[in-house]
């Protein structure tokens, strides 16, 4: 039997994709699919790359001999991710050079978690439970993307992630059931981390007016990706006597969780470059990039 | 059908211009346990064979996910993606076969078709 | 076995700083792919630390009160492991070192009387085996390059300073360089101190004994 043939014109190709066709990196594809798939896949590896900073300043802190391997091994995977992703990119067309410039400069984004900056040990805890757990639920969703090598790595993607919640959810508990301090440092960072965790799934634009579903690079809304969160964390949170200062929040007897209306000027100004982190992160990994460049000039010179 | 094919291998043959030689990409495969077929797992940008392996040995195995791996230069990949099938070929196939109605012919023919038989 | 304890220990904590110093390049490594590799490599010698320490300890002992615990003049590491080298010739130059003399250390451990010891050290250096050949992979990529051949030289009086003066020798002929005065054990450097405080800052934060 033959292949299965992609449609060779726009419109066959999205009705292609639509029904569930998957797209590898030799077939044809239309010019905006490309570079939509290497947008969105770009700044999917700079938020792996970037969410390497804040956590990384922990490794040097971490209390016990176990947690600095756990959390060495978590950063380690996100820059694992990070090489993984820009992989697929790179075979799209854009050099990996180029997405660190681009980076760098400002011009590619990343997620708005990875623009602000962590405290105490409290914050590597969340960062490791919760932001983790808001990213493997949009991860997850993409094992369905139209484009099969983006899809398939995200499998060994989530497999990694699973670990992580789970290394977060052990520091959490070891600080909530530890000293009136640790449990203090626990709110606190849940406190500054909930507005950031509320913005990140973005804000709940129509899937008819989002040319990421149109070409089903996503499948899964901002809304839903949201709701399957608070319902999967919440009562965790809860559980363990913390606090959510949302007045709002509350599941309703359909099982839709209402909240505050999340900061969409401060989603928009933190991912644009304004964060209260941006500018020091981005500076940092341009001190190395170049610091290091003779190092890469010789060992993947040919 | 040839056409499509060709236009899709310059669309990335375009593409791969621009990023670093193609020998610097490694195809990597990995066996998860013995017993098991190769997967294709992913690949590493390495400039040789050692550099390669230590990369792809991390990458890939790190958590003991892998029993082995197969590191494959990807311009030494040769790519095979299409058939012509224009004709009728379905004797090679499961359904290019009806045995059902010559089969009942046979056994009434030789008076062996069970009561039941239809 | 007690004996052998101080000796232990020097490894354990030469493992554990060098380890502690080299996760500093998980994230900000020169290629991505190196990143990974070098962070495992981290990881393994603060393993290696860890089982040494329990080795000192016992079964039953807190091998993170040795680690982390300890006023600062009772560490045994050598300077080397100490020195802060956010740079990527300085790092890959003490890396090469340290593995060629942590091999020869290994060996002589390796034929100690004590089942344990001579157990634990086999295992560890079956480990550090794929650390020798990523050592080995990037000094042969480095060698000709000015700035590695000026960290080798730079570091070398602190390399020999890991072995114990009769081992020297070997070291010297398998990097060849010749023997000069060692940067002995027992002296610390200025980076150690910046390092304890930050290592051990969340530790001290809560009482003797919590749990994190």
């Amino acid at each position: 039997m033959a292949a299965v043939e992609i449609p060779h014109d726009e419109q066959a190709f999205i009705d292609y994709v639509q029904s569930g066709g998957q797209v590898e990196t030799t077939d044809w594809m239309p010019d905006e699919y490309r570079r939509l798939l290497i947008k969105f896949i770009e700044m999917h590896g700079n938020s792996e790359l970037m969410g390497v900073l804040p956590e990384r300043e922990w490794i040097l802190r971490a209390p016990t001999l176990q947690r600095k391997l756990a959390l060495t091994a978590k950063v380690q995977d996100e820059v694992g991710h990070a090489q993984l992703i820009y992989r697929v990119a790179e075979d799209l067309g854009k050099p990996r050079a180029d997405m660190l410039a681009d980076l760098i400069s400002g011009k590619a984004k990343f997620h708005n978690v990875f623009h602000y900056p962590t405290y105490t040990w409290g914050d590597v805890g969340v960062i490791a439970w919760l932001v983790d757990a808001a990213a493997i639920i949009s991860q997850k969703a993409l094992l369905k993307c139209s484009y099969a090598p983006y899809a398939r790595i995200m499998k060994k993607i989530c497999w990694e992630e699973s670990f992580h919640i789970l290394h977060g959810r052990d520091v959490i508990l070891a600080m909530v059931t530890g000293t009136p301090e640790q449990f203090g440092l626990v709110q606190e960072a849940l406190d500054r981390w909930w507005g950031p965790l509320m913005q990140f799934h973005g804000n709940p634009i129509p899937a008819a007016d989002d040319p990421m579903f149109k070409w089903r690079i996503k499948s899964q809304g901002n809304e839903e990706a949201r709701q399957q969160f608070l319902d999967g964390y919440v009562p965790q949170i809860l559980e363990l006597g913390l606090e959510l200062h949302d007045p709002k929040l509350r599941k309703r007897d359909d099982g839709v969780w209402e909240y505050t209306e999340p900061d969409w000027d401060e989603l928009k100004h933190v991912v644009t470059g304004h964060g209260p982190k941006t500018q020091e992160r981005l500076a940092f990994r341009q001190r190395f990039l170049e610091q290091e460049q003779w190092v890469r000039d010789i060992v993947l010179a040919a | 059908m040839n056409g499509r094919r060709l236009d899709g291998a310059r669309q990335i043959a375009q593409a791969a211009a621009s990023p670093a030689p193609e020998r610097e990409v490694w195809e990597v495969f990995r066996r998860e346990r013995k017993g098991q077929p190769f997967e294709h797992a992913g690949s590493v940008v390495a400039p040789d064979a050692d550099f390669a392996e230590a990369w792809a040995r991390e990458q890939y195995g790190r958590r003991g996910e892998s029993v082995a791996l197969w590191l494959v230069p990807r311009d030494q990949i040769r790519d095979v993606e299409d058939w012509a099938d224009e004709f009728d070929l379905k004797y090679r196939r499961v359904d290019g076969y009806s045995i059902k109605a010559r089969l009942k012919e046979a056994r009434e023919r030789a008076g062996t078709a069970a009561p039941g038989d239809s | 076995m007690s004996a052998q304890a101080p000796q232990l220990l020097a490894i354990a904590d030469d493992e554990l700083f060098l380890g502690w110093r080299e996760s500093e390049w998980t994230g900000i490594a020169p290629m991505l792919e190196e990143d990974v590799a070098f962070s495992s490599i981290a990881q393994n010698e603060i393993g290696h630390a860890r089982a040494l320490y329990q080795l000192v300890v016992g079964e039953d002992g807190d091998a993170d009160a040795l680690a982390f615990d300890r006023p600062l003049e009772e560490y045994r590491c050598a300077p080397l492991v100490e020195l802060r080298l956010m740079e990527w010739a300085h790092t890959i130059a003490r890396r090469w070192l340290y593995e060629t003399a942590d091999e020869i250390r290994l060996a002589a451990l390796k034929g100690s009387d004590d089942p344990a010891i001579a157990g634990l050290a086999a295992k560890i250096d079956r480990e550090e085996r794929y650390h020798r050949m990523h050592a080995e992979m990037w000094h042969h990529r480095l060698k000709d390059e000015p700035r590695f051949t000026a960290a080798v030289e730079e570091l070398w009086p602190y390399a020999l300073g890991v072995l114990e003066p009769e081992l020297r020798g070997d070291l010297a002929q398998r990097v060849g360089l010749a023997e000069v005065d060692a940067v002995e054990r027992g002296t610390h450097t200025d980076d150690l101190a910046p390092m304890w405080e930050e290592m051990t800052m969340v530790r001290r934060s809560a009482p003797a004994g919590a749990q994190w």
